[in-house]
């Protein structure tokens, strides 16, 4: 039945102009020199060199890394022992997974202005505060307000992978460990957790690398002079103009993005295989 | 066993903070959404100003308009594309299969901030002027992915020889797609087109990018406005709010329906 085959053809052409060549555009911009269209061959990688070398710009890459660490070890030590309270609630499992992950097919921009409400100095979160007599907190434009807006948008994907991970578990491997004389926490460090470190592993990646991109949450709970690498992306492109750079920024997110998912279905796959 | 289950115990309690957590400023937005004054912390009576500002304002009219027709056209077309390409990928060699599979994981896969930029330096290189064709391009480019993973699962589920059937029996291949295989993947299908709805109503970064020339969708138009506190967003993001639970909400429901549809008439009476 050879005959529908060319039902696949027009799809693969449109996607090849629309995902393939802008690919090809962000590896050649980022290694041509600056100003210069890429047709003209000038080879350099002092976009890259830039990314370690300009004063200002690694302040600004180590202040992302620390938010989205920071991020990404919040959205753990809450995120793990939730999905292991959903995971172990057999019945309503479907139920919560959906109500955790509901949120986020809602338009994140919206939910994050949200907060800005809440966090204001003269905002709802002050305003309960002082009801209760404890005082003023000035959130708004701080490092708590970023984290905080990442954590709100992210933690979600973390929850839900860690616990698909903990509920694709075969239950026997605990009895077993049980039945060899391992006492409860013994089975969870070397049985429960192992096995649920590919989902540990696939919810810092959903977690850590869009917060390494995030460039509106620190835009509205940062303010302007917030800047992290997601922002200069947006500033060489809309503003600066300066593509090669903003290419290369851009290509190693995805690199690194792509190598993690790789590295996590690998193992999942071996995991698979083995057992 | 059963009693131990109503125990609150500290991750049950932990999930329900979380829960609390991930609603409460999306019920915060839509309850000072009928605030009838500016004030961002007491509730001071009920209004609809906000709603009247928001259908009043022109530049805002234009942005839910822009936002629907992208939708609604992103979503009808890339989920004509994905069906199509769907069927046919699945009587292509491994190799092209293998290949258009990489290349929509790429799609879904890259931050979207890396997808706009490259979308724009495609466009700006071939000269396309930014606007709503540009902006059409990306959300098909960035649903259609969403409905072919959608739609494949049901179509493995289906007998290859479904179609040849069709053919044998006298029908021209174009009867074999609608009239047979089609109805079937109907219950994906539907699925596919709601989530492509969803994904392209709620994006703001890919859009952000690729756009231009005054040309603006609900999220954009919520981006510029914020940058002053300005209570008549709480009524756009209720709007959007509204309208992607009722998607979500069909997402849940109408896949089994069309099941029960399909087995209904399978049913001999």
């Amino acid at each position: 039945m050879n005959r529908f085959r060319a039902m696949a053809y027009p799809y693969v052409l449109f996607i090849s102009i629309l995902v393939v060549i802008p690919m090809l555009l962000i590896i050649a911009y980022a290694f041509t020199v600056e100003g210069t269209a890429f047709f003209q061959h000038q080879f350099t990688l002092d976009n890259f060199a830039r990314f370690f070398s300009d004063a200002v710009f690694l302040q600004v890459l180590v202040r992302s890394l620390r938010v989205a660490v920071f991020t990404t070890i919040v959205c753990l030590i809450l995120g793990y022992p939730a999905a292991y309270c959903i995971a172990k609630s057999e019945r309503r499992q479907g139920i919560l997974i959906l109500i955790i992950t509901l949120p986020t097919w809602i338009n994140m921009l919206v939910r994050t202005y949200a907060w800005v409400g809440i966090l204001q100095d003269n905002g709802l979160l002050n305003a309960v505060l002082g009801t209760l007599g404890l005082g003023q907190l000035h959130l708004m434009y701080t490092d708590f307000a970023v984290v905080l807006g990442m954590v709100y948008n992210f933690i979600p994907f973390m929850i839900l992978e860690i616990s698909a991970a903990l509920s694709k578990m075969d239950p026997s491997y605990l009895e077993a460990a049980e039945d060899l004389g391992a006492n409860r926490r013994q089975s969870f460090l070397h049985v429960t957790l192992p096995l649920s470190l590919p989902g540990i592993i696939s919810g810092i990646t959903l977690v850590f690398l869009p917060a390494v991109s995030a460039f509106f949450i620190p835009k509205l709970l940062g303010g302007g002079s917030y800047v992290l690498v997601g922002n200069i992306i947006e500033t060489e492109f809309l503003t600066a103009g300066n593509w090669s750079f903003g290419s290369a920024l851009s290509l190693i997110m995805a690199i690194i993005i792509m190598l993690s998912i790789y590295l996590t279905r690998r193992i999942d796959r071996n995991r698979g295989e083995v057992s | 066993m059963k009693q131990k289950q109503r125990r609150i115990t500290p991750g049950r309690v932990l999930v329900a903070l979380l829960i609390l957590f991930l609603y409460a400023p999306i019920l915060y937005t839509v309850v000072f959404s009928f605030n009838d004054s500016r004030s961002l912390t007491r509730f001071t009576g009920f209004s609809l100003q906000w709603y009247e500002k928001m259908f009043t304002s022109k530049t805002t009219m234009s942005a839910i308009v822009m936002t629907f027709l992208v939708a609604i056209l992103a979503t009808a077309i890339s989920t004509a594309i994905g069906t199509v390409t769907i069927i046919g990928l699945s009587r292509c060699r491994k190799l092209l299969r293998g290949t258009v599979n990489m290349i929509n994981d790429i799609v879904i896969m890259n931050p979207d901030i890396v997808t706009g930029i490259g979308l724009l330096m495609f466009f700006a290189t071939m000269t396309v002027r930014k606007g709503f064709l540009t902006l059409l391009l990306a959300h098909i480019m960035f649903c259609t992915p969403y409905v072919m993973l959608t739609v494949a699962p049901r179509l493995r589920s289906l007998d290859p020889n479904l179609a040849d059937a069709a053919l044998d029996l006298g029908c021209n291949p174009l009867q074999a797609i609608t009239k047979v295989i089609v109805p079937q993947l109907m219950p994906g299908i539907t699925a596919g087109a709601l989530i492509a709805f969803t994904m392209s109503f709620d994006d703001f970064v890919i859009s952000y990018f690729v756009t231009g020339n005054g040309v603006q969708n609900i999220s954009i138009l919520v981006y510029t406005m914020s940058k002053r506190v300005n209570p008549s967003i709480n009524a756009i993001s209720t709007l959007v709010i509204v309208i992607i639970t009722i998607a979500l909400i069909l997402i849940n429901i109408l896949p089994p329906l069309w099941q029960r549809i399909n087995r209904k008439k399978e049913e001999p009476v």
